[in-house]
């Protein structure tokens, strides 16, 4: 049984509203107020400090606009390896194991669980505490790795899957790109709007649908 | 093992061409007729909670479970296979309806000289043809198969525009397609933004665009089996979703409504078929194993082999049907002629916003300038190409961020990356190349000699590598989109076309054709003509494994095309008189 871990993160640090001022730099507007105390399925407090901290990195917070602090994306990511796709319920994992020609992609034995295990320890535990130009340098050494390929896509997964997923807290991701989520229909509007940006405001797969939605991460393992 | 009562005709595979086999033998004959499927049961009501981009569109929830089964590949027979171990280069389907819930919708007939390609190409190009080249003859011509296009294309009801109407040339339709008896069920889907540039374009450039042929329908239909579907709502899931409406035709909206409506069919949904029976030259029935382990033998008059090209090929070879292909001796059929379909896509960056979230799998404008052997000597190589299209299948925020102009920025991730990626969000689109893949002696499949399912049975290997040919497409193509990108206000964003071998990490497109080809004589083919097996006649063997070559086209259409035809010389010949029609 493992123990129950918690991630503790500023409720203002999630989510909000995107807004832009008129010279077209984005504002987050966040009224919320406390800590938000995400119980963890995978990471213990300490890695998902780590992880954090590596996404953010990624997908810096700036001035171009939120990043993976704001989505949640370790949250996002800590589900994920909780569930079937860590475990590489569905890969072909049978060997032998060998190494190959690029063409054939990963052919390694670790599953994202164990990969992200030893990608932690080369960050090293106190990751998240070391000034920013080392974190960049840290992962840049490390970029032809598996592990941060893996985390590479994950960022991103983080900040514009499903709300359901974990990330893209208030849809964040989403209204970073004027993305506007899952729709019934754009009958309407489809041979519309041409050379103009048509931003209907975001809303998730729950929302729309009234109902709970069944994320694969779900599945037992 | 369980032995089952006997049943007239078992059917392996619950997919496009297994239940339109099935829906033709349950309504024209008094026969009863069980469909075994190893997947699950799936429809409509499934399909609204799978808007999802990252379970359907980046984990791929709707395909066949890799971690069970999947193929292994090498480049040539000099090297040794390693198993695909995460989908890449295509996305085969489980479950009822198979990959074609699942389907973009793309309904393309095939030029009408690819069914006597061999005797085309020699003709035009004789000794200049590579030697390995393995095209073929199919023993059955496009004059034959139109009525079976056109019995598919009314069932699904395909949006489109006539552009060869019995031999009349069409402007706004595709003037270089094979002359059809009709025209399209539905009219063509709209306009994106993209495709109306593409379409401007090209026309100033005086080519011919045509709008996609599309199973998106345009609008309400009800096809002759009385079965009213919705048109469709550009919501965008449509390639690796199921259709939430009913707006694309699948199986499951299509032929299973009518089906269900015969007692004398059965579906057998969790039952993983490992070996046909066969017994001196007639199979006995079939052999499955069911969502609990247990199995079990069912007994059958006949038996059709309805499943994906893969595991159509493999099935045969697990049961010792027919004789292998050997690339060495050049001896053997069962294997050989395997295809892919040559693709490739090229961006371009527009500096007006795309609204590209919006679209649907087919919606798309093309050119079939050099379609075929259209405009081509064959002087410098290159004999066969294919289509350009530009398409609005509806982009997705996670698959599309970080498409950035060559030179943005040489970092893929921090601050510079992301700011570049925020500023090019929504301005991409692409032209991209659908063409033939000719068949060469050495792209073949056989049994894997390592690695295996989870049964312990040996997977399916391919030898597959591009060609010369290949190559050539690609650049021609290249060329071809660098000269229309300006004339859309835009340049072609992308490095050439690189020469690179064949990967199995990027998606192609889930067009894998051949291995069990048919053909005219039994020298050199897996089946006739009627997709009936030389050796074992109760046996058929249906849809794309059947294609000795590839069209430049999507291969849907002309699986079914060839599939109906089938049931036709079943039904009409053979249940009168069970044995080999030729």
């Amino acid at each position: 049984m493992r123990r129950r871990e918690f991630l503790t993160i500023p409720a203002s640090a999630l989510g909000g509203m995107l807004l832009y001022t008129l010279a077209r730099e984005p504002f987050r507007l966040q009224a919320q107020e406390g800590t938000v105390k995400v119980p963890l399925r995978f990471f213990t407090a300490g890695e998902a400090r780590v992880i954090a901290a590596a996404c953010e990195r990624i997908f810096p917070s700036d001035t171009s606009g939120p990043g993976a602090k704001e989505a949640g994306v370790v949250i996002y990511i800590d589900r994920q390896l909780a569930g079937p796709y860590g475990a590489d319920k569905y890969r072909y994992t049978k060997g032998p194991f060998v190494d190959s020609v690029p063409e054939h992609g990963y052919q390694g034995k670790e599953n994202p669980r164990e990969t992200y295990h030893q990608g932690i320890a080369k960050l090293g535990n106190n990751f998240d505490e070391l000034p920013v130009e080392e974190q960049i340098q840290k992962l840049q050494s490390m970029e032809k790795t598996h592990f941060f390929q893996l985390l590479r896509a994950h960022t991103i997964e983080g900040m514009f899957s499903d709300p359901m997923h974990g990330g893209n807290a208030g849809l964040i991701g989403w209204q970073l790109v004027g993305y506007p989520g899952p729709r019934m229909s754009y009958k309407q509007d489809i041979d519309q709007h041409f050379g103009t940006a048509w931003r209907p405001k975001p809303a998730g797969l729950e929302q729309i649908m009234r109902r709970p939605g069944k994320p694969w991460e779900d599945e037992k393992a | 093992m369980t032995n089952l009562k006997p049943v007239d005709v078992a059917i392996i595979g619950g997919g496009w061409t297994g239940l339109a086999m099935a829906k033709e033998l349950v309504s024209r004959t008094s026969l009863n007729v069980l469909a075994l499927e190893r997947g699950v049961p799936r429809g409509l009501a499934d399909y609204a909670m799978d808007m999802d981009e990252l379970d359907y569109n980046i984990r791929l929830r709707m395909m066949q479970n890799i971690a069970e089964e999947t193929v292994t590949h090498r480049h040539s027979v000099r090297d040794t296979a390693v198993p695909v171990r995460q989908y890449g280069s295509f996305h085969p389907g489980t479950g009822v309806g198979g990959a074609g819930e699942h389907w973009t919708g793309i309904c393309f007939r095939f030029m009408p000289d690819i069914f006597t390609l061999r005797t085309h190409m020699t003709e035009k190009h004789g000794a200049a043809l590579p030697a390995d080249l393995a095209v073929r003859d199919w023993g059955v011509t496009y004059e034959q198969l139109e009525p079976y296009y056109w019995y598919t294309e009314q069932m699904m009801g395909v949006s489109g525009k006539a552009g060869n109407l019995r031999g009349k040339l069409i402007d706004g339709g595709n003037i270089f397609e094979s002359p059809r008896s009709n025209e399209y069920p539905t009219p063509p889907l709209k306009h994106s933004y993209a495709s109306h540039l593409f379409e401007e374009a090209t026309r100033k450039l005086g080519y011919h665009p045509y709008p996609t042929p599309a199973a998106n329908l345009s609008e309400n239909y009800t096809n002759p089996d009385g079965v009213t579907r919705p048109g469709c709502a550009y919501c965008g899931f449509c390639s690796r979703f199921g259709c939430m409406i009913g707006a694309k035709s699948q199986p499951t909206n299509t032929l299973l409504p009518v089906l269900r409506k015969h007692k004398s069919f059965q579906l057998r949904t969790g039952s993983w078929v490992r070996r046909i029976v066969h017994e001196s030259g007639r199979a006995t029935g079939v052999q499955f194993t069911d969502a609990a382990g247990e199995e079990f033998f069912q007994p059958a008059e006949t038996v059709i082999l309805a499943s994906f090209t893969l595991n159509n090929v493999r099935l045969l070879r697990l049961s010792k049907i027919g004789t292998p292909y050997d690339p060495a001796a050049g001896t053997g059929s069962l294997g050989r002629n395997l295809t892919h379909q040559v693709q490739n896509a090229w961006r371009i960056f527009l500096n007006k916003p795309l609204n590209a979230f919006m679209g649907a799998g087919a919606l798309g404008q093309r050119i079939s300038d050099y379609d075929g052997g259209n405009g081509l000597t064959g002087e410098d190589g290159l004999f066969r190409l294919g289509m350009l299209n530009c398409s609005s299948g509806g982009e997705l925020p996670i698959a599309s961020f970080g498409a950035l102009p060559q030179g943005a920025t040489k970092a893929n991730w921090g601050a510079e990356w992301k700011a570049a990626s925020l500023q090019w969000a929504d301005r991409v689109s692409s032209l991209g190349l659908v063409a033939e893949h000719l068949p060469y002696r050495h792209n073949y499949m056989d049994l894997d000699p390592t690695y295996t399912d989870k049964f312990g049975d040996p997977l399916l290997r391919f030898t597959l590598d591009w060609t010369e040919h290949e190559h050539k497409q690609r650049e021609f193509a290249y060329d071809l989109s660098a000269k229309i990108a300006p004339a859309m206000g835009v340049k072609l964003d992308s490095a050439r076309p690189s020469r690179a071998r064949y990967n199995v990490i990027q998606y192609q497109s889930t067009h894998i054709q051949g291995g069990a080809a048919m053909g005219p004589s039994p020298e050199n083919s897996v089946v006739n003509p009627y997709l009936q097996h030389w050796d074992v006649p109760n046996l058929w063997v249906v849809g794309a494994s059947s294609f000795p070559q590839s069209g430049s086209g999507n291969p849907t259409l002309t699986s079914m095309a060839v599939t109906y035809h089938a049931a036709d010389a079943m039904i009409d010949k053979y249940l009168k008189n069970p044995g080999r029609l030729l």
